[in-house]
């Protein structure tokens, strides 16, 4: 076209990076093996990386094998006995000079990003490596601190990380960056699709000094994740993808004392109250759902309006999306680029065309060649469509209405998933209002998809668990630094050979939303003192009283938004009345292990300190406001975690029940606890304590029951967030396997520090509100 | 309405015939729910640039555009005849012959000479028979402070002078109390005192407070009348900025959904860059649509932005990078 054609038309023309560097460096180095020990490996067994874009084979990269990963690990295995006892400031220095190679080649790394894996280069250049190179300066912070402001924990040792294709650089970097910080080594596997700039950060990886063994990159398909995930000397697993392949992942680790985070699928909502400023809420949906294509696993993919504007939204939002370019990712004037894979664009094909609502397909010119799929809007989506519910991956928007903040926030929670969420209001009583009720890890007020170093990401439900970013991410890479010595399952005390009556007989049932309850099942087990006499008698828990328990719990939700102060002071009541009925609880301690008095009542005394404890930290284990480099704040919110289900162990009777029981109605959970299989009176005599010290109906529930018959029921109820296991160890591996049904929390420690407990019984919630008039 | 337009569009305004926007009642309703998100509104314009990129022959033409979309503004206390002449001749001939020819592009010329009242006369002079109008800055520009009835004459002295169009500033006083009334009654007074010289209402964007009294001013100018809405006088510490533009055509586009018609924008003060002019042109491009990209729909109000582009065309034209002195300076 001729300039004067284009003076006329002014229309925007091809405007595209050169790839020429990023080829060169290709050609250079290819065909690629592994990187393991400071050195890439020969290639072998290889398989071609391609451009989504235009479909050419970018590389031939290689498959790793079962010997490759042993390599690997064994290379970090090794580097970990140095590494995790070098200073904070070494590791410090070495992520710093990460961060400071990955700004001088910051353009070689997004050209490259973009060709492997079909973003557009202005999201590649803009927004992730600036985010990669964030988030290695933030954590050689980290390093340097650990000493100072981490004390009691230590690094994990050998971790395998398996990341997507979607944020193939920034992914590496939330794993990397942390995990060196606190001194420990990895084993990562990028994705097949997309493995170059992970290669290319390898090859940086030497000119900033980082220790040979320290990072290892292995390239491959699932099959190479399967090895790592299997690999009996690695500590930890770290895992960003898909719900279906973490749930595989919580069943394998499962048992093997791996330490496992998750960050999985999610879908989304983007809520538009009617008071919002409606041009800024739709070019929000612009970063949230056709940011990267839509594949995203924050991805603000379900859009809830408001239903007296939504006509007009929805008429704004297909204005808007016609407007968007779609094209060659290289090309500087796009907005939505190639999927990664065809595979990907079928899928997201079929889901569409088995759609019930109307589908609109933004009316723009999309390639006819490479893998693109145009933005779309579905309108009128049901609750009960499979689009409403699954995670789709890819520029498709369902949207639907609501009616009332209450309703909006319903359908919010309407999901398995609980990732992030978007809310958008100018109202900040509303805004500050919903942010706190949606489950969710990462909330955003008036903006989406905002991402830093300093701020926790990550989800709760079946988009995974643990955080990474912030001071919450840490906890990820590291564990006490005290070595926890493990005890075994106690038994009962036997029955004797000539059974002695027990007087006036006390039956101890079970305690359910705040009145007692006779056993399902109708059974009933005895329980000898240490001399032989019958001291009572408890029910035998089954499946059906979990139910109720959790029933029970699920009612009593009002106990998560009371505030502090009044949770302190019910703990404190505990405490008294607790305290007033010492004696009894030292004589029952006494009768029921054989202990002396002075060790019974040295656990009474500790029992009552330990509610004063959690009593103290009800109002003060707060959140941060984090520093992230934004006009606004984001909050790091310790919400309650849930429905907590714990396992109580035999050691202490009665303060194996008080600890886990306080920590978790201090930060606002509900209980429900299994007594100690072979001591169970104690927590059974707690009942009339918590009756009498205005303790919500619900908010604590205990029965009795065989640990090993009961550990998975509890762990498999979809009701529970998270399993404490304080008692027998070996039943780990049940409750891991069981606890993938939805995902949930799983905890093995027997002696936690108080600290460590208020963290198991937090979910950090990080609501970002961006301000300015 | 369109017979009206259409004598005026000849002489003056040298592209295409729309209606002219003839308001309509003050909706205080739609003006109470008007919002603006100013981080939001922030984060769309900082990551636009990054999104949008216009290279090569296409950056040419584009170019060449923004020059027929300059209000070429003088607007100094020591104005005299031979400088507005010397801005007209240069405002007849913006681009060096030589390099338009290597563009293949026939003779353009910018959108408007702007000056002040007592200018009018000599620029109408200077620019007779080249088709460009004469903007005039009215009503106790920039502050807008004179007794009413003074300024109201202003604004026909000038049209009786020859002015095609009249860039008058609103009271902001109106809008920092709310009185969305008097601000509607202003702005319909100074519409009906340019006749059929079209009105360009100058917000001063920089002394509102917030993005929403910006969008609210916006809608209420164009439900008085005015046919474009401009940001700033020039003179404020803060002029046109990329949020201030999103703002008001946003509200542009908001009203010409609600109404069908066409109001034009004009941001003025502080650009400079020919970058810059790329910028607010692919913001209005997918703000607003391509018919916002024409004379009668947009203008950018400034007076050093000329040599910059006249620089880069150069650069495209040579390959290499121009001097400042290399072009006629107006």
């Amino acid at each position: 076209m001729s300039v004067s054609e284009i003076f006329e038309s002014m229309e925007y023309g091809p405007a595209l990076e050169s790839a020429g560097q990023a080829h060169a460096w290709i050609t250079a180095n290819a065909p690629f093996g592994h990187f393991i020990n400071g050195k890439m490996t020969a290639h072998s067994d290889g398989f071609a990386s391609n451009n989504p874009a235009t479909g050419e084979e970018l590389a031939q990269l290689s498959q790793a094998s079962a010997d490759d990963v042993n390599t690997a690990v064994k290379s970090a295995r090794t580097a970990f006995n140095s590494w995790s006892k070098t200073t904070g400031h070494e590791r410090a220095k070495v992520l710093y000079a990460l961060a400071r190679l990955m700004q001088k080649h910051s353009r070689l790394f997004a050209v490259l990003e973009t060709m492997d894996n079909g973003k557009p280069i202005r999201e590649s250049r803009d927004i992730d490596i600036p985010l990669v190179a964030r988030h290695f300066y933030y954590h050689a912070g980290m390093a340097q601190l650990m000493a100072a402001e981490l004390p009691d924990r230590a690094p994990l040792g050998v971790c395998g990380q398996i990341i997507p294709w979607n944020f193939p650089m920034l992914m590496l970097a939330w794993k990397i960056a942390p995990a060196l910080a606190m001194g420990n080594t990895v084993v990562l596997k990028p994705a097949e699709f997309t493995s170059l700039t992970a290669l290319l950060f390898a090859q940086i990886c030497n000119e900033a000094g980082v220790p040979k063994g320290v990072v290892n990159i292995v390239t491959g398909d699932g099959a190479v994740g399967e090895i790592i995930t299997a690999h009996k000397d690695i500590d930890k697993i770290a895992f960003t993808g898909s719900t279906d392949v973490g749930r595989a992942i919580r069943k394998a680790t499962a048992g093997s004392g791996k330490s496992l985070t998750l960050e999985l699928g999610g879908k989304s909502p983007y809520i538009v109250f009617d008071d919002a400023d409606i041009d800024s809420a739709i070019e929000g949906l612009v970063d949230a759902i056709w940011f990267n294509q839509g594949q995203v696993c924050c991805a603000g993919s379900r859009l809830l309006v408001q239903e007296n504007i939504a006509e007009t939204f929805y008429e704004k939002l297909r204005t808007r999306m016609d407007g968007l370019r779609i094209g060659d990712p290289l090309d500087k004037c796009i907005d939505v680029g190639a999927m990664v894979d065809p595979v990907q664009v079928a899928r997201v094909h079929a889901m569409v065309q088995a759609a019930d609502g109307n589908v609109y397909h933004a009316g723009t010119d999309c390639p006819s060649e490479g893998c693109f799929y145009p933005p779309t809007l579905i309108t009128d989506v049901e609750t009960s469509s499979p689009l409403m519910q699954e995670e789709i991956f890819g520029p498709v928007l369902v949207a639907t209405t609501f009616r009332t903040p209450d309703e909006a926030v319903a359908l919010a929670n309407n999901t398995r998933f609980g990732l992030a969420a978007t809310v958008w209001s100018e109202n900040i009583n509303l805004a500050l209002d919903i942010a706190p009720k949606l489950v969710a890890g990462v909330v955003w007020v008036n903006a989406t998809n905002l991402f830093d170093a300093a701020a926790g990401f990550g989800g709760t439900r079946e988009s995974g668990f643990g955080r990474e970013g912030g001071w919450a991410g840490l906890a990820a890479y590291t564990k006490p630094s005290k070595i926890e010595k493990t005890i075994a399952a106690a038994q009962p005390m036997p029955a004797p050979k000539d059974v002695q009556p027990s007087g006036l007989d006390r039956t101890a049932k079970f305690y359910f939303g705040g009145k007692q309850a006779r056993p399902d099942s109708g059974y009933s087990t005895p329980i000898w003192s240490a001399k032989g006499k019958l001291i009572g008698h408890v029910g035998q828990g089954s499946r059906k009283d979990i139910r109720n328990a959790v029933e029970a719990a699920t009612a009593a939700k009002a106990w998560a938004k009371t505030s502090g102060h009044l949770r302190a002071q019910i703990l404190y009541y505990i405490g008294e009345n607790l305290n007033a009925r010492g004696a009894e609880f030292v004589d029952r301690l006494m009768a029921m292990t054989g202990m002396n008095a002075g060790h019974a009542k040295a656990e009474v005394a500790a029992s009552v300190e330990s509610l004063f404890t959690f009593a103290a930290w009800a109002d003060k284990f707060e959140g941060r406001a984090a520093g992230v480099p934004l006009r606004g704040i984001a909050l790091a919110m310790n919400e309650p975690t849930g429905i907590i289900g714990t396992l109580c162990g035999d050691q202490s009777s009665l303060l194996g029940v008080i600890r886990p029981m306080a920590a978790n109605l201090a930060m606002g959970n509900r209980s429900v606890m299994i007594a100690s299989g072979a001591y169970p009176l104690a927590a059974t005599d707690l009942y009339q304590v918590l009756e009498t010290s205005d303790v919500p109906a619900g908010a604590v529930n205990i029965l009795c029951g065989d640990h090993a018959e009961m550990a998975p029921h509890l762990a498999a109820h979809m009701g529970v967030d998270a399993v404490w296991n304080m008692g027998d160890p070996s039943l780990a591996a049940a409750i891991e396997v069981a606890s993938a049904s939805n995902i949930k929390r799983t905890w093995n420690a027997q002696s936690p520090s108080d600290k460590d407990m208020l963290a198991q019984a937090c979910e950090v919630k990080t609501v970002w509100v961006p301000y300015g008039e | 309405m369109l017979t009206q337009d259409i004598t005026l569009t000849e002489t003056h305004l040298p592209t295409t015939t729309e209606p002219r926007n003839p308001g309509m009642p003050l909706d205080l309703d739609w003006v109470a729910r008007v919002q603006a998100n100013t981080s939001a509104i922030e984060r769309r314009c900082a990551t636009l640039p990054g999104r949008r990129s216009v290279k090569k022959e296409h950056q040419a033409a584009w170019l060449l555009k923004a020059i027929t979309l300059i209000d070429l503004t003088t607007l100094s206390g020591d104005d005299t005849a031979r400088r507005v002449q010397r801005l007209c001749a240069k405002g007849r001939n913006p681009v060096r012959a030589d390099i338009l020819a290597a563009l293949g592009m026939d003779q353009i010329h910018t959108g408007a000479i702007c000056v002040y009242h007592e200018m009018v006369e000599t620029a109408v002079a200077a620019l007779a028979g080249s088709g460009i109008p004469v903007a005039a800055v009215s009503t106790g520009f920039p502050a807008g402070l004179s007794p009413f009835h003074l300024r109201v004459a202003e604004i026909k002295e000038s049209v009786a002078a020859g002015a095609a169009e009249i860039d008058i500033v609103i009271s902001r006083r109106h809008v920092l109390s709310g009185n969305w009334q008097a601000l509607y009654d202003e702005m319909s007074e100074f519409r009906a005192a340019c006749g059929e010289a079209h009105v360009k209402a100058i917000l001063a964007t920089g002394e509102l407070g917030t993005l929403r009294n910006v969008a609210r001013a916006s809608l209420v100018c164009m439900m008085a009348g005015a046919d474009f809405i401009k940001t700033s006088t020039g003179k404020e510490s803060v002029n046109a900025t990329l949020p201030v533009s999103l703002t008001m055509i946003r509200a542009i586009r908001d009203y010409y959904s609600e109404t069908g018609f066409r109001v034009g924008y004009k941001p003025a003060g502080g650009i400079s860059k020919a970058k810059d002019a790329i910028t607010y042109l692919a913001l209005i491009k997918d703000e607003l649509g391509d018919r916002w990209l024409q004379p009668d729909m947009f203008r950018f109000g400034a007076s050093s932005l000329l040599n910059d582009i006249e620089r880069q065309l150069e650069h495209y034209v040579s390959g290499a990078y121009s001097a400042t002195y290399r072009h006629a300076m107006g």
